[in-house]
């Protein structure tokens, strides 16, 4: 560890190696920030208000489901409850997030906390498939914040100012669909991870009737109990990637 | 909503970013969270994404697909193809994409 802090955290070869992982992503991440970011505009939002949201709320499917809220005047307990479900994921996310960061303090763990969005959590996990903490895993984390957190917040602020001149109607915002589909193929290992993903996709698209997103919450719980079904069924030997901890 | 009241509502959601992403992060001790339960979570990240593209697909106003002369469905499976194919992210954002666009602009899709 003394080793990793004796130099800036942005020489670590694994800060380079953060950042590209999450480069070939960001196009798409750029994409949606902003279709996001028009959409707030035409929101009828005040564009210093919306400009405060971006930067302190960085959740773009929260600040969606609560923008038209805001607008329409609706109680702040209301708009509250609808970003909490929306964002219902992380905190499953965050309990995978604990092994690694449970050795920092509690206020350096909530920072890594705010920036920890559903990128970062997918690119992190494929690279770190083993829930232990390692020295390199602190650069890495950041290189992908680095890349990560512009390529979102000013296409989004891009997006908020010149409304106007962008046609969204091309369909460009498709890319950051397109941006999870990829990465999605690309947790794809075994065939456990291909139904999980197929019942997941399924269950989504049931429910999408569901209110606040609740169908994405649906889903991984569908997911998450076919998989522990299927690992149960196959013999131990034949696992891959499990891990012994 | 007046102006101060948008800005106490957009502090809380930046106060439940916190909350939702650090909300195992947050105790000192560790959780008594069951060991099935953790190993059936390696299949979240992956059930997530499913969920969030799948509808995006082939849900339109709520309802399955009833055609299929939409630009997203050809666009997702352009971009599958090329990721099958060459197993490279940047390309298939930029393979679909291309394929929306002209679909929307050439069609209308």
């Amino acid at each position: 560890m003394s080793e990793v802090l004796s130099r800036p955290i942005w020489r670590h070869p694994e800060f380079a190696r953060g950042a590209r992982d999450m480069v070939g992503i960001s196009m798409g991440i750029a994409a949606w920030g902003l279709v996001t970011g028009v959409a707030m505009a035409k929101s009828g939002l005040a564009p210093g208000l919306a400009i405060l949201m971006s930067l302190l709320v960085f959740a773009g499917s929260a600040q969606l489901a609560a923008l038209p809220l805001i607008v329409a005047g609706a109680p702040v307990w209301m708009v509250w409850a609808i970003a909490l479900c929306v964002n219902l994921r992380f905190v499953i996310f965050s309990a995978q997030w604990r092994p690694y960061f449970a050795h920092f303090p509690r206020g350096v763990r909530m920072l890594l906390g705010y920036f920890t969005a559903d990128l970062n959590y997918v690119v992190f996990m494929n690279r770190f498939p083993v829930p232990r903490p390692a020295p390199e895993q602190m650069p890495y984390f950041w290189g992908g914040v680095a890349v990560n957190w512009p390529s979102w917040q000013l296409p989004t602020l891009a997006g908020l100012l010149l409304a106007d001149a962008i046609p969204t109607q091309w369909g460009f915002g498709f890319a950051g669909i397109l941006a999870l589909l990829g990465l999605m193929y690309s947790l794809l290992t075994d065939r456990a991870s291909w139904v999980a993903a197929g019942v997941a996709a399924a269950a989504a698209v049931a429910t999408v009737a569901l209110p606040l997103k609740l169908n994405i919450i649906v889903a991984i719980a569908a997911a998450v109990a076919v998989g522990l079904v299927i690992d149960h069924a196959t013999p131990a030997e034949a696992r891959p990637l499990e891990d012994e901890t | 909503m007046s102006t101060w009241e948008a800005v106490f509502a957009i502090i809380g959601l930046a106060a439940i970013t916190v909350a939702t992403r650090g909300f195992f992060l947050y105790p000192d001790q560790e959780l008594p969270l069951p060991n099935w339960l953790k190993q059936g979570l390696r299949y979240a990240p992956l059930a997530a994404l499913a969920a969030v593209v799948a509808p995006e697909i082939v849900v339109q106003q709520g309802h399955l697909l009833s055609t299929y002369r939409d630009a997203r469905l050809f666009a997702a499976l352009a971009a599958t193809g090329y990721f099958f194919w060459r197993r490279g992210i940047l390309g298939t954002i930029v393979t679909g994409t291309l394929v929306m666009v002209a679909l929307r602009t050439g069609f209308g899709w």
